[in-house]
């Protein structure tokens, strides 16, 4: 006979103000809805699946039962750990968005499982970020990060040496870089759904992030210099995390071609190759299925027509490569297992 | 033989090196309420760890209800013994005070209709039938505290072992316990600083000092020599 | 006690809404998200029908017709990352300012936006506040998300609260430490940034231990790898007769925006 548990009785009563005051920390990676298309929210919801089901495989291989406490009572770590501020300047603060700390404990696979959860539960509990945006919020938030500072890292820390000087370098730069690639990729999806020309939305997103990035570099050298010395044996786990030559590939391959997506408008010269895969893809604003009504007449007076339809190409295919480079790094892996 | 346990010269080292327990020897028959007393570091938590296997023993060395502990034998050990940790908060662990105190019986294969029968009744032993869908983060410590003990009342155990259960009690919330401890039939092993508690409840006292047992005996004897306390760091 | 931040969004009642599955609650939501995302720019008729759609559900959740509106503006500041739009979508112009041509398709598209993400987050808010989480968590499991990921989330909504308030603890005795006077803040900001970073790594080290203890608590009471649960409830024809309504509702608003 099923049970029935539903509505468990009332607790507090969260006054408006006490809310709006906390989503306004939160604000600037967390994509509401109605701000990416509909397929792009739908790409980063296929993304965030296969690799969220990549991550489960992997940390179960890894932590064994303890699977479920350990992540879950780190998630909750991470979310109280998003709490704690410090003044920077002029009455803002500084505060950690926790993606690179957590791959540096536990590995990157770890680390997305625990982003995952945070991201997703802002977003169910306190409307941080949109239901159909999750997708891409967590792959922005909770995927690029743990990648990036856990790449970052580990190169880092093989070029620097062992030692605590090294550990705190590659931790910050790690940090750093991983909070500018989630805003870099905010930026690209916020574009390639035609809500921000990307002439306006990088450089906004991306100057905005040096600073906050600061703030996450700062945070997390403090985190690590603690428990550097408290508990060194900690951050070896994340170390002998399996699946970190996978790891490797999927950030190096991402990497490249978010790279290759955002400086792409730079390159003078017209490839052809890139326009007809652009024309190809419908993206070179031809009239389209009105279900896409949203791409016809898409084009930015500032960037030439030309580039625009690079970019979306370019864009579309830092996901090709992205999912290339996840696969190898599988084949990979099963081969060498 | 039932409900006994029996811990034959446990010794136990943590990984880090630390002692923990150098031979510790103990006998509890069915239906006792045995009190463990000492200094923190004295290796109580250990000891209990060890009754239903989370810490392992050499074969034979801890034996409940006539199961000696090993690999094999946690899923009947663990039924049997009911372990209440020191923090509520960590038994605690599920979304609501239902799948809490549901959580043993469902894990131990007991059919769901029989599930919800045992919650009803662990919660009701408790006095705690009115938390049944209450969240746990929002309850006082007395009340985790009970909850906690119906979490494993639920799975029928026959020896419960509780670990300071009246730490961080209010008066009232301490009495309650009180009262509850005494009517509770099963076999007992509880560890404590609160010597009014043992005075009250418990007929038998052990003394653990730097992992040994250094007495063992009716709780008016121990509770009466105030050398013996003193010596090892107790007060009454 | 508890800090303030992180209280559970949900409200007590037993309103229709309250009593409906949360299965249909998630899938309703969804959907209705998802409609409003396909509709084309400029279309009104259909914004509309959704606003009223959103007003009915506000009705009959008993907490107030006006208690997802007054939340809804929440992400409002994000609407500072299309505020180009009106002048760099191409289009007939109806307004100039200075060098800034405001167009008639870039205020329509930028308005629809604004007014797609509203309406989103007023039915986001209505779920979750009708839905008890621990029902939400379940309903997500039924709905096939990966079980050991609904546990991890369900273990980091009963522990938030546990280490928001550990942390709040410590900021509070690192305020205690932190004499300043009117106006002034002492310490250079490396060091500030250490000192919050040297809470967040205490944090973390509590969390670990904490985990162990979980774990051991969990072994205690028979855990053997596999978390197990209960059987949900059957859904109601209340409960399938509310979806097919709404999932009707959707589709006739949705072709309505691309018609007219």
């Amino acid at each position: 006979m099923p049970f029935d548990h539903r509505s468990a009785p009332v607790e507090s009563q969260l006054s408006d103000k006490e809310i709006v005051m906390r989503h306004f920390i939160d604000l600037y990676l967390h994509i509401p809805d109605g701000f990416l298309s509909t397929p792009i929210a739908l790409v980063g919801w296929v993304i965030m699946v296969v690799l969220v089901a990549a991550a489960l495989r992997q940390t179960r291989g890894q932590l064994g039962d303890k699977q479920v406490p350990l992540m879950g009572v780190l998630a909750a770590f991470i979310f109280a750990a998003q709490a704690i501020n410090f003044p920077v300047a002029g009455g803002t603060s500084g505060h950690l968005l926790g993606g690179t700390l957590a791959a540096i404990i536990l590995g990157p696979w770890a680390a997305v499982l625990i982003m995952t959860s945070v991201v997703a539960v802002q977003a169910f509990i306190f409307q941080d970020g949109g239901l159909l945006a999750l997708g891409f919020n967590v792959v922005n938030m909770g995927i690029l990060t743990a990648f990036t500072g856990h790449l970052t890292y580990q190169l880092l820390k093989r070029l620097l040496g062992e030692g605590r000087i090294s550990v705190l370098i590659a931790g910050a730069v790690g940090a750093w870089l991983s909070v500018m690639v989630g805003a870099v990729a905010t930026a690209i999806e916020l574009a390639l759904s035609g809500a921000s020309p990307l002439g306006v939305a990088l450089p906004a997103m991306a100057g905005v992030h040096i600073l906050i990035g600061l703030g996450e570099a700062l945070i997390t050298v403090g985190a690590l210099a603690f428990i550097y010395a408290t508990r060194r044996d900690l951050l070896n786990i994340g170390e002998a995390a399996p699946g970190k030559a996978g790891a490797g590939w999927v950030a190096v391959g991402l990497g490249i071609a978010l790279a290759a997506a955002v400086f792409s408008p730079l390159a003078s010269g017209d490839p052809d190759g890139l326009n007809r895969v652009a024309a190809d893809l419908g993206f070179d604003g031809r009239a389209l299925d009105p279900v896409y009504e949203i791409f016809s007449g898409y084009s930015i007076p500032f960037i030439t027509e030309g580039n625009v339809s690079k970019i979306v190409a370019v864009g579309v295919g830092t996901f090709v490569v992205f999912g290339i480079a996840f696969f190898a790094a599988r084949l990979q892996k099963r081969a060498s297992a | 033989m039932h409900h006994t346990i029996e811990v034959h010269d446990l010794r136990f080292k943590y990984p880090d090196g630390h002692e923990a327990l150098m031979g510790v020897s103990l006998h509890i028959e069915p239906g006792e309420k045995v009190a463990l007393v000492g200094p923190n570091g004295a290796g109580k938590s250990t000891l209990m760890l060890h009754l239903n296997g989370i810490l392992p023993s050499e074969n034979g060395n801890v034996k409940v209800c006539g199961l000696p502990v090993h690999k094999d034998t946690l899923g009947k050990v663990r039924a049997a013994v009911g372990l209440v940790f020191q923090d509520p908060d960590d038994q605690l662990f599920s979304p609501t005070v239902f799948e809490d105190v549901a959580f043993g019986p469902l894990h131990m294969g007991v059919a769901e209709t029989e599930v919800r029968q045992r919650v009803d009744a662990a919660l009701a032993a408790v006095g705690m039938s009115a938390y049944l869908q209450r969240v746990s983060h929002h309850l006082s410590v007395g009340e985790k505290k009970r909850i906690a003990i119906a979490t494993v009342l639920s799975m029928n155990p026959e020896i419960l072992v509780l670990d300071e259960p009246s730490a961080g009690l209010d008066p009232r919330a301490r009495r309650g316990l009180i009262n509850l401890l005494r009517d509770l039939p099963q076999t007992m092993l509880v560890s404590t600083h609160d010597l009014r508690l043992v005075e009250e409840v418990f007929p038998r006292t052990v003394i653990m000092d730097q992992g040994r047992v250094a007495a063992d005996g009716p709780t008016e004897h121990i509770l009466s020599d105030a050398a013996l306390l003193t010596a090892h760091g107790l007060e009454i | 006690m508890l800090h303030i931040d992180l209280a559970d969004h949900a409200r007590h009642g037993s309103s229709r809404v309250h009593r409906l599955d949360p299965r249909v609650k998630v899938i309703a939501t969804l959907l209705f998200i998802l409609t409003a995302s396909l509709l084309p720019s400029g279309a009104w008729l259909s914004f509309v029908f959704l606003f009223l759609a959103t007003l009915v559900v506000a009705s009959q959740t008993g907490l107030g017709i006006t208690y997802a509106l007054r939340r809804s503006f929440v992400a409002l500041p994000f609407a500072l990352a299309a505020i180009t739009l009106p002048f760099t979508v191409p289009g007939p112009a109806i307004a100039q300012f200075g060098p800034l041509t405001l167009s008639a398709d870039g205020t329509i598209r930028f308005l629809s936006l604004l007014i797609k993400s509203w309406l989103s987050v007023q039915i986001a808010l209505m779920m979750t506040a009708t839905t008890a989480f621990a029902d939400l968590l379940w309903a997500l499991r039924e709905l096939r998300v990966p079980r050991p990921l609904i546990s991890i989330v369900s273990f980091m909504y009963r522990y938030m609260f546990v280490l928001a308030d550990e942390s709040l603890r410590l900021t509070r005795a690192r305020a205690s430490r932190s004499a300043a006077g009117a106006g002034r803040t002492g310490g250079g900001l490396i060091w500030r940034g250490k000192v919050a970073g040297g809470l967040v790594g205490n944090l973390a080290l509590r969390a670990f231990e904490r985990s162990e203890r979980v774990y051991n608590a969990m072994l205690a009471r028979g855990f053997q790898g596999e978390l197990k649960t209960l059987t949900p409830p059957a859904l109601t024809d209340t409960d399938r007769n509310t979806l097919v309504g709404w999932v009707t509702f959707l589709a006739m608003v949705g072709l309505m925006g691309f018609i007219f």
